[in-house]
């Protein structure tokens, strides 16, 4: 691609995959793809990825996505919410497309990786780093990089400690102790010998990673998965991979319990990473005023943005743009989404109450540790105790 | 698309602003927890159609710069039209005075654009409104001139002018006062004429000797245009005196006010900062306050407006006060009927205390 005379050459370019269904958040994806859903008062958990590109100065981010991609795409834009909006770099969105011999899906991560390869050649990175949409977390991707060529790897592979209890449920790592060395992988291990859970972020050496990715193409038997078929192979004919510890807050966000988790985590007197900070976590800024507290409303241990009007009380709770809490209204350990309106004395306890929702006066939506209460979006829950758990 | 074109200028009567305005023209002053006054005008005329703004500059203008930058966040970086600069440099060698040798000077610009009218606004009020109905009005009477006022709710001290309307809506007397009686005609600053018009207004008013718009351009040629006022009922609030700068910002306390002017007609949009937010811990207690992002609070917030990015500490009591971007009120520490300006700092144990109609300003950056 003609990109104009001195470009700088790109030294590591952004793949996001971002095309899962996410089927375990249930009614909060049935419009939606995964990262576009909203996280933390603010967000989408796609900025997270996207922040920390640009925060880690990487300026060129390829966006993978195939399930319902239409809000996600509106979100992306130009790139210009994450500063990436620049004339030789920014977000490219990359969904499947049709070719001369016919039209494909993405059939895993890997494929949807393969699949781009002509996207990757054309932005000729050396490096090329793959991340998901759907954690929650702050890094650093230029030390990770420069860790991997301080280890002269092909690929390195991001990881994090888990409780010994939960490795079972992770792609787990076993390294040789000195250098981080990835000698063994098993995915979901019975009896971990590790608890390194690999975080999903990769940075491969680009010929590298095409050569498997060619190969695994045109095997018939792959689930063209990184975890489940690349990583192996690459293991498996004794390549340098090298793991890289990740410190930090790192979340999955993939269930509802989860998602409710870590808006919550949230809101600890010490939030687990600083929001303003120089690490910001950008994100579109919808033009709304300053939110607005009542005469009678009570807040705390919560986080509010803009454009809401809280005539009630919160309590432990993290309220999206827009929403309106009415008088007597009591909203308590729940995350609700934007421009969603609870009415007077209704309660909303352990739950998350998707956007465009009406909680009507008087009406309950009351969840529970492990059973958290979900309204979908755009509902109207009416008062007759309408408070079935996960209510589509 | 709206045939008009929109030129802003960013001083109005500021004399009683004192240290607010020592530093800043009207227009950046921050309002309403995260705006700036001139939000107001530019956001009223981006969401009336108008796509070709002229910021016209004055003293003190790095604060706009700053703010507006390209006017992307407006909608108004575009490759044609957008948002303009118009200086008002010294073409004499005799400094400016007054806004009538900038708009002289910048006529040729005015000339260029598309747009068949002109709008012209003061940036020293706060409103949201649409000026094509102005426009329609405008070409319903015939004017040479629409001047946009509202009746004064109460008396307003402070430099305005108020307007004489028969009862065919016209013009006939605009005199310049100290203080908008009750139930007088108060104009808003806001003129909408043709692009002769304006040329004509502003050459002969300037080659005369004229400096002000309103004074050499307007008043003394009333005789020579059809001169119309129109009525605003909505909201509006001009900036003229701490008092009303205090009152405006505390008049976005009223739900109704703050779903009319934000919610309810087009945004008022901002420079935006990607704040965070904001976090109410454990100890908070707020009570009818507007509350901008970035804010993380422990302590006690009633009846006051904080901007973004302000800290309150534990055990602190704010109590009918504005407290702008980035200030930091330590513990213990209670402010009542203050105004503190940006970059703020109010130590430990702190007492600070204005009055009900004489609130207490604190000057960008002091540490107390």
């Amino acid at each position: 691609m003609y990109l104009g005379v001195n470009v700088m050459k790109t030294k590591c370019l952004a793949m996001i995959l971002a095309g899962g269904q996410g089927s375990r958040l249930g009614a909060l994806t049935k419009n939606i793809a995964k990262p576009a859903v909203p996280f933390g008062g603010k967000y989408r958990i796609i900025d997270f990825p996207l922040s920390n590109c640009a925060n880690s100065g990487i300026d060129k981010v390829g966006v993978l996505t195939q399930y319902r991609p239409l809000e996600l795409h509106t979100y992306l834009g130009t790139g210009n919410a994450w500063d990436l909006d620049t004339s030789n770099g920014g977000v490219f969105i990359l969904p499947p497309y049709a070719r001369d011999k016919g039209a494909d899906w993405y059939k895993g991560t890997a494929d949807a990786i393969y699949q781009n390869l002509n996207f990757i050649d054309m932005m000729d990175p050396e490096y090329v780093l793959i991340l998901s949409g759907d954690h929650i977390y702050t890094m650093d991707y230029s030390k990770m990089l420069d860790a991997h060529r301080a280890n002269k790897a092909d690929a390195t592979i991001g990881v994090f400690e888990v409780p010994w209890e939960e490795a079972p449920r992770f792609g787990i790592m076993n390294t040789d102790s000195v250098d981080g060395r990835i000698v063994e992988f098993e995915e979901k291990p019975a009896k971990p010998k590790s608890n390194l859970a690999s975080m999903g972020i990769y940075i491969f050496n680009r010929s590298f990673l095409d050569k498997y990715l060619k190969a695994d193409a045109i095997d018939e038997g792959s689930s063209h998965d990184f975890g489940k078929n690349i990583i192996p192979a690459m293991l498996n004919d004794n390549a340098r991979l090298y793991s890289y510890a990740f410190e930090g807050y790192w979340k999955d966000v993939g269930t509802i319990e989860s998602l409710w988790q870590a808006n919550m985590d949230l809101l600890q007197d010490e939030p687990p990473f600083s929001f303003n900070n120089d690490w910001r976590i950008y994100s579109s800024n919808p033009s709304l005023p300053p939110h607005y507290v009542g005469p009678e409303a009570q807040v705390s241990c919560s986080m509010l943005n803009e454009g809401s009007m809280i005539l009630g009380e919160v309590d432990h709770s993290v309220l999206f743009s827009g929403v309106k809490i009415g008088k007597g209204a009591k909203v308590t350990n729940s995350v609700v989404m934007p421009f969603t309106t609870i009415e007077e004395n209704a309660v909303v306890d352990h739950a998350i109450v998707a956007q465009n929702c009406i909680i009507s006066a008087g009406a309950q939506v009351v969840g529970e540790m492990g059973n958290i209460a979900v309204v979908p979006e755009g509902k109207t829950v009416e008062s007759q105790a309408d408070n079935s758990q996960q209510v589509s | 698309m709206s045939n008009m074109m929109g030129i802003i200028n960013l001083d109005g009567a500021n004399s009683m602003l004192k240290e607010l305005c020592e530093r800043r023209p009207v227009a950046s002053l921050p309002v309403a927890g995260r705006y700036r006054v001139i939000d107001f005008a530019v956001s009223s005329m981006v969401n009336s159609g108008i796509d070709n703004v002229g910021v016209l500059l004055s003293a003190k203008a790095r604060s706009v710069f700053d703010h507006l930058r390209s006017g992307k966040d407006w909608d108004l970086a575009r490759h044609r039209g957008g948002l303009s600069y118009l200086p008002s440099d010294s073409y004499d060698g005799k400094p400016v005075t007054g806004n009538l040798s900038g708009l002289y000077h910048n006529l040729d610009y005015v000339q260029h654009t598309k747009a068949e009218y002109v709008l012209f606004a003061q940036a020293d009020s706060l409103y949201n409104i649409d000026f094509r109905q102005m426009l329609l009005f405008h070409q319903n009477t015939g004017a040479d001139i629409t001047m946009l006022y509202s009746k004064a709710p109460q008396d307003i001290p402070g430099d305005t002018a108020v307007m004489k309307i028969n009862e065919n809506g016209r013009v006939t007397d605009i005199a310049k006062q100290m203080t908008t009686l009750r139930g007088a005609n108060d104009f808003l600053g806001i003129y909408l004429m043709s692009k002769d018009t304006f040329n004509k207004v502003v050459t002969n008013g300037y080659e005369r000797g004229g400096t002000d718009l309103l004074l050499d351009g307007i008043i003394r040629h009333m005789d020579e245009y059809s001169i119309f006022g129109c009525e605003h009922k909505g909201y509006v609030a001009r900036i003229n005196s701490t008092m009303a700068y205090y009152n405006a910002n505390r008049s976005f306390l009223k739900p109704e006010i703050w779903n009319e002017v934000f919610m309810e007609h087009g945004a008022i949009h901002t420079k935006t900062k990607d704040a965070a937010p904001v976090q109410y811990k454990e100890t908070a207690k707020v009570t009818n306050s507007l509350i901008a992002n970035g804010c993380v609070i422990r302590g006690e917030v009633e009846n006051s407006i904080l901007f973004r990015n302000v800290t309150v500490a534990e055990g602190v009591k704010i109590k009918d006060c504005i407290v702008m971007e980035h200030c930091v009120i330590e513990d213990n520490a209670m402010l009542r009927d203050v105004i503190c300006d940006k970059n703020v700092t109010v130590s430990k144990d702190q007492w600070l205390k204005g009055a009900e109609n004489y609130p207490l300003i604190v000057a960008k950056g002091t540490v107390i």
